[in-house]
């Protein structure tokens, strides 16, 4: 073995290659692979996927022979950390551009994803960022999805076919059927919409999102929160909440104190519908088999293409600033990532669904129907939720004056949850850019 | 023992050389965790910053602001509501209490534990144990304490009692205890009425009492903050015509928290421009009450 006769000069000669190439790659250290192919260094901002993360750097460097760098930034401080990384010789080749704010701050240091191979990879361009100038600047590794889950099986014991709602007069149709036999049946249309601090963003938040995804629509897409809204769909609101609250297993009045436990009373087939998301999926499906989630049928026009809630926070940039061969190495590795069966799975397990061709297929059931009804031409909700201007006043105020309309529901107490929706839209705006 | 103690005595001098290293300790804590913070604060309130090492200074547009805002006009209002009412009746039953409880009843000190109990559970926890309480009740009328602006204010009102009531009846009874039998007895012996030993004798004799009691509900009062974010957290809101809101229950310290966290960072040095307005006016107000109810105390 050519080990057994090393000299003391071909030791220091092997040494100066090993010295010379390691600085090469800058110093690399861990991440240092190989330095003709380019290095890969992505920085990670979900804490919670760092420990698959390390699985996924060993077996990348088993298949491939190159072993990616790996950083997870501690929880709350990626942008700490990305400033500080990206001000380094051997910055981050892969970070995360989350939202439109992020395209403005970082934009600048992100690689044009337009035409390459990992773009060709993707199933939808949904969850793309572009820079005004229309630059592909980050690409959605996974989405979330929220809407109306529905237990087909208790609405089928009802005597209707999950599959005949398609809008919201359909809809309609079957929860006050329903709700008006739910002592017969033995379960109510809806679970309790409870308003108190561990529930009510199921309406503040996410319901909201209808008003504003159509708004947005109209707008012809929003690229940074609008100073104003105008309110267009708060009567579509209106009609799905109204619809929730007054067929649902409890009084409307019962609603501010909350303490109903909806997502137990779900579990319980006590009632099938229930405002939720994805992240539900697996609790849910453990003690209810059959179900499944439908959009926010609201009565606006042409909600038959409606599809779910979908968005994500999770989205890949490649730094502008590293060398080609990193480039290259690193668009190699995400393309690794979306198509290699063992390590897509690993990801789809933790993040949910991945939006490529070649990905493995999500077991979670709502991002499944998130994904048919998108290839069945559907167009998809997207989070312009996101966008609430002091997230935490805006719903305060909402939650408040929803109590009174829940309390005593008139046109008076539903015009104060319409100026709390609208005006304090710009109220809070303004607040927040004072 | 008059003997003034000369420059020479040598245990004077060891004091006075080492006096530094006994004073020095608390001195820094002191001037570390109180004297600077609270300069520093005076001073943020004057600027606009994010990060408190990285302010502007901008003069008093911050106390302009402050003072404009009408939820901390009406928070106010509604703390001098709440403080006032608190005061006399968590005074008025803890000196109650007290009273009965130096009668010398059987099982006075189960009663005194008991009482004193309350106290010992953390604010955040009374509010949540008191909102199901209240709302275990007002279900009954199909109402919440979130609804009712006045459920909220009585809410806190009876929170605030069942917690201080105790704490105040423990120096109330160590006042009691203080006053001269032999007054009594000779008010007795004169043929004073019950009530006539009570307010000539006992009340007059228990003023420190009073004084300390008075200065404690009322800046307590003023200064509450984890009840009023559990019972109610300032709900219901009114909503004004511009979208903005005023919470009905909230108190000065919650207005305060609310304006430097969940406003815009711009508003965090308005928000520390209230923090000193409230403390000038809790201090200004303590003070005024002990400068006022300790004329009334006796020599005994």
């Amino acid at each position: 073995m050519a080990s057994n006769n090393i000299t003391r000069r071909s030791f220091l000669g092997a040494a100066g290659i090993v010295a010379a190439a390691l600085a090469a790659c800058g110093g690399a250290g861990e991440g240092g692979g190989n330095a003709a192919a380019g290095k890969v260094y992505w920085l990670n901002f979900k804490p919670e996927l760092d420990e698959t993360l390390q699985t996924i750097k060993d077996m990348y460097k088993e298949a491939k022979g190159i072993e990616p760098k790996i950083v997870t930034a501690a929880s709350g401080t990626y942008s700490q950390t990305l400033t500080s990384e990206m001000d380094k010789t051997d910055a981050p080749t892969m970070f995360v551009i989350g939202n439109a704010a992020g395209v403005k701050e970082w934009g600048g240091f992100a690689l044009d994803l337009k035409g390459t191979a990992i773009e060709s990879e993707l199933n939808t361009d949904a969850y793309n960022l572009y820079d005004e100038s229309g630059k592909l600047v980050s690409m959605g590794y996974c989405y979330e999805c929220y809407g109306i889950v529905a237990n087909a099986d208790l609405i089928a014991k009802a005597g209707h076919d999950i599959a005949d709602i398609k809008d919201f007069a359909s809809l309609e149709a079957v929860v006050t059927d329903i709700h008006e036999r739910a002592d017969e049946l033995g379960f109510d249309a809806f679970v309790a919409t409870d308003m108190d601090d561990s529930s009510s963003w199921r309406v503040t938040g996410h319901l909201a999102n209808l008003d504003y995804f159509y708004e947005e629509r109209d707008d012809g897409g929003w690229d940074e929160c609008p100073a104003t809204i105008k309110g267009t769909y708060v009567e579509n609101y209106k009609k799905l909440y109204d619809l929730a609250i007054n067929n649902s297993t409890v009084e409307p009045k019962t609603l501010a104190t909350g303490g109903h436990d909806p997502a137990q009373q779900f579990k319980d087939g006590k009632a099938c519908f229930f405002f939720t998301g994805s992240w539900d999926y697996a609790d849910l499906a453990a003690a209810q088999p059959n179900i499944h989630m439908l959009p926010y049928y609201c009565g606006v026009d042409g909600e038959e293409k409606a599809g779910l809630n979908c968005g994500t926070e999770n989205c890949w940039a490649v730094n502008a600033n590293a060398s080609e061969a990193d480039q290259q190495a690193t668009i190699d590795f995400m393309v690794w990532l979306v198509t290699d069966p063992d390590a897509s799975a690993l990801l789809v397990e933790q993040l949910g669904i991945m939006p490529y061709n070649n990905a493995a297929e999500s077991t979670n059931g709502f991002l499944n129907d998130a994904a048919d009804y998108t290839s069945n031409g559907c167009y998809v909700m997207d989070w312009a939720t996101n966008y609430q201007p002091n997230v935490d006043d805006y719903r305060a105020a909402l939650v408040s004056a929803l109590n009174a309309y829940n309390a005593n529901p008139s046109d008076k107490t539903w015009a104060d949850v319409r100026t709390a929706f609208v005006d304090g839209w710009a109220t809070q705006y303004k607040k927040a850019n004072a | 023992m008059s003997k003034k103690i000369g420059r020479g005595n040598s245990q004077t001098q060891a004091t006075r050389r080492w006096a530094w290293l006994f004073l020095g300790p608390v001195v820094a804590a002191f001037t570390i965790g109180f004297v600077w913070p609270f300069i520093q604060g005076i001073c943020l309130s004057f600027c606009k910053f994010r990060i408190t090492s990285d302010a502007t200074f901008v003069g008093i547009s911050n106390y302009q602001a402050a003072l404009a805002d009408p939820s901390f006009q009406h928070s106010f209002w509604y703390t001098a509501a709440t403080a006032v009412v608190s005061l006399v009746l968590i005074n008025v039953f803890a000196f109650a209490v007290a009273y009965a409880l130096t009668q010398g009843i059987r099982g006075s000190n189960l009663y005194r534990t008991v009482f004193f109990m309350p106290n010992l559970i953390g604010g955040i926890v009374l509010g949540y144990i008191w909102s199901m309480i209240f709302d275990g009740i007002l279900s009954h009328y199909d109402t919440s304490i979130l609804l009712e602006t006045k459920y909220g204010f009585w809410g806190l009102i009876i929170l605030m009692c069942w917690q201080q009531i105790g704490y105040m009846m423990i120096i109330y009874i160590a006042g009691l205890q203080a006053v001269p039998e032999d007054m009594i007895e000779a008010a007795k012996i004169d043929g004073a009425t019950k009530w006539q030993t009570l307010f000539r004798v006992i009340i007059p004799n228990v003023m420190p009492s009073i004084t300390i009691c008075t200065f404690l509900s009322l800046t307590n009062g003023f200064k509450l903050f984890d009840q009023n974010l559990a019972l109610t957290g300032g709900l219901p809101y009114l909503i004004q015509p511009d979208g903005s809101t005023i919470n009905t229950t909230e108190m000065l310290a919650l207005n305060i928290y609310n304006t430097f966290y969940n406003s815009s960072t711009a508003a965090r040095g308005t928000a520390q421009a209230k923090a000193v307005i409230f403390f000038v006016l809790v201090a200004g107000l303590g003070l005024a009450q002990l400068a006022y109810t300790r004329k009334r105390e006796v020599q005994q």
